[in-house]
């Protein structure tokens, strides 16, 4: 009996249920002589195939959380395991690494390089991960089908709506083919209607088995989440719908 | 894959590039007036000293020049009329030398003199020069017509002479004209055949006189015409007595030629009482060219140089701002997952591609303006294959040396911050 567990905790570690988990993160930025504290020992854990808002005033810690979860940061403190490896413990190369293997992000200002095509930003990841012209540009041109611009493939971002530019970054997010998206504020430079589009693609997403964390300061928005993390002054002040997962 | 990822960075590096057409270009203009300026100065420098060098080993670098030059006049004495100076080598010296050393191989001397001259009713002023078949072995002048003269004629003391091509075509002369008697100041010389002068196009400097020299035997000369001068200055008759005008010596290996010269200098000192001659080591001088022309190309390579360190301060600049331009790019990139070095690859790439399309407009620029000096100021230039490699590879360098500060400035910007820049 004592012999089988490892082996079921070896197998919970490979096939993790959390594909992202925070153990007691802290982050201190230091300003100057004056240390500020942006989160103050934050334990969660986000479930695999789950859809997550990350609501709460400026200054609560929700961008530092969305930049720690992205791996553009590492904690002051405390752990953060995604896909089974200890953030903490990466070298900046290695970050990349995550970076390019485990997650896509999605802007409020989109974050298209506007010098290049819709196609060349959606193969921007593919790029880094070494694809060759041919495969890259048949797997782009696929995306951009999925995001319903396969006919844009050789505008430049300022010749598209926002709402347009917004589905490019999407598409740009999927090409590594992610398990985690992370998308900050995705609806907050466009109208209504639009983000009301963006949101349903964000869902479907979710249905299709990504993992989404979005920042919002809109309920309407955060409302198309099945769980909503509420923080406060770097700390989790509630949680609605649902547990995280074990952790 | 990493293979491809670089040519694809470079085709980035290009496309970003064109983005900025005029700027890019502007920014090229320092390198490719830099190695522009390297290659052509080179090659211009390498003209001037490949011509210099030329010259010096037309006089052959086995050789010693002993010239006859007139001492500075003492005393009242060279007013009065019956005052004759003597000066100058001696045919006595000739032999000196010839006995003494024995690494000499030849001794060539030569007799001038200045002789009106009649051919048929032509006339010209020729510069007689007497001297001994070896001349023709050592100054190596292609024949035109008939021979030159031969140890028979000095043995016979016939009465012959060879012109130049020049002074031929001045007297009307052809090959007809072998055979035929030439007057030469009363006295009357056959001529034997007519050797090419010096071309005018590979020498530099070339007096008249020289192109109309005419060669006859030493020992025939000097019967007909002897060894006393008279010259005219200031309205007083100056005579003066000199045996021989010069000295070609002839050492049998490069080696010895430069303590030859020391003993032969030594030795003619002794025997006079005032320096009446003056010693010419091609070799010497050949050392001295060379000598100038490494301080030339140091000279000209550093201000090239100096103007290549421009140009690549040029590129550092426009590289920091487009840096600085491109922040928010970078931090995408960086979000997305490029690594520091992929970030120093890019911005690398863009300038050796900038400063490599510059050395190589550059190069044609170095090869065009020696072109166009040749073309109009006929000096002579060479472009040589070392200088074109050195520059370009210059321009490489320039390219990483000032491509690499803003690459590393730009893989150093925190994504985070990158992002949020606008």
């Amino acid at each position: 009996m004592t012999d089988t567990v490892p082996d079921i905790r070896e197998k919970a570690l490979s096939e993790p249920s959390c594909v992202a988990e925070f153990r007691d993160v802290t982050k201190v930025y230091h300003m100057g002589t004056q240390e500020v504290s942006a989160l103050a020992g934050v334990s969660i854990a986000f479930e695999r195939g789950s859809f997550w808002a990350i609501m709460g005033p400026s200054g609560s810690g929700k961008s530092t959380m969305l930049n720690l979860l992205g791996c553009l940061d590492r904690p002051s403190s405390g752990h953060y395991i995604l896909e089974g490896g200890d953030v903490g413990q990466l070298d900046d190369d290695q970050l990349s690494e995550f970076r390019l293997r485990h997650l896509g992000f999605i802007f409020q200002s989109f974050n298209l390089i506007p010098q290049l095509t819709v196609q060349e930003n959606i193969e921007l990841p593919l790029f880094y991960l070494g694809y060759d012209a041919g495969r890259s540009a048949a797997l782009a041109a696929e995306l951009a089908e999925r995001v319903d611009l396969g006919a844009r493939l050789q505008h430049k971002p300022s010749e598209l709506s926002g709402g347009q530019q917004q589905r490019v970054a999407i598409a740009r997010a999927l090409a590594n083919d992610p398990p985690i998206l992370l998308a900050d504020e995705p609806t907050g430079n466009l109208d209504s209607a639009t983000g009301t589009q963006i949101m349903h693609l964000l869902t479907e997403l979710n249905e299709q088995g990504k993992t989404i964390i979005m920042v919002t300061h809109e309920n309407e928005i955060a409302a198309y989440a099945g769980r909503r993390l509420h923080m406060r002054d770097g700390r989790i002040e509630r949680i609605e719908g649902g547990d995280g997962c074990a952790g | 894959m990493r293979r491809v990822r670089i040519i694809r960075n470079i085709g980035l590096g290009i496309k970003n590039l064109l983005l900025h057409k005029l700027r890019s270009f502007l920014t090229m203009l320092g390198v490719v007036f830099g190695v522009g300026s390297v290659v052509a100065m080179l090659a211009v420098g390498e003209g001037a000293s490949a011509e210099a060098l030329e010259q010096i080993r037309r006089l052959g670098s086995n050789n010693i020049i002993i010239t006859t030059i007139r001492p500075v006049e003492e005393g009242v004495g060279a007013s009065s009329p019956s005052f004759m100076s003597i000066y100058g080598l001696l045919y006595e010296d000739e032999t000196r030398i010839r006995k003494s050393f024995s690494s000499v191989e030849h001794t060539v001397p030569v007799k001038l003199i200045r002789k009106e001259s009649r051919l048929g009713d032509k006339r010209l002023e020729l510069r007689v020069v007497g001297t001994v078949p070896d001349w023709f072995q050592l100054v190596r002048r292609p024949i035109v017509a008939g021979r030159v003269i031969r140890e028979e004629d000095i043995e016979g003391r016939a009465g012959v002479v060879v012109l130049t091509e020049f002074g031929a075509r001045r007297l009307l002369a052809t090959e007809h004209t072998i055979g035929q008697l030439l007057r030469i100041g009363g006295e009357y010389f056959e001529v034997i055949g007519i050797v090419q002068s010096e071309e005018a196009s590979a020498g530099g400097v070339q007096t008249p006189d020289e192109e109309v020299d005419a060669y006859a035997p030493l020992n025939v000369v000097r019967e007909r015409f002897g060894d006393i001068y008279s010259r005219r200055t200031a309205g007083s008759r100056i005579r003066e007595l000199v045996e021989l005008h010069q000295l070609i010596v002839q050492v049998r290996s490069v080696e010895e030629v430069e303590a030859v010269a020391a003993g032969i200098d030594h030795m003619l000192e002794r025997s006079r009482r005032r320096k009446d001659y003056q010693m010419s080591v091609p070799l010497a001088l050949l050392r001295q060219a060379e000598a100038t022309k490494r301080t030339f190309n140091i000279v000209l390579g550093s201000i090239a140089g100096i103007s290549l360190l421009v140009g690549g301060i040029g590129i550092m600049n426009i590289m920091l701002a487009s840096v600085t331009e491109r922040t928010r790019e970078i931090g995408i990139r960086r979000a997305i997952g490029a690594k520091r070095m992929q970030i120093v690859g890019q911005f690398l790439v863009e300038t050796i591609v900038l400063s490599m399309i510059g050395g190589l407009i550059g190069v044609a620029v170095g090869i065009l303006i020696p072109a166009l000096i040749t073309y109009f100021a006929g000096m002579h230039t060479i472009v040589s294959p070392q200088s074109i490699f050195l520059s370009v590879g210059i321009s490489m360098a320039v390219g990483i040396v000032f491509g690499i500060y803003p690459a590393i400035r730009a893989s150093n910007l925190d994504p985070i911050v990158a992002l949020r820049h606008e």
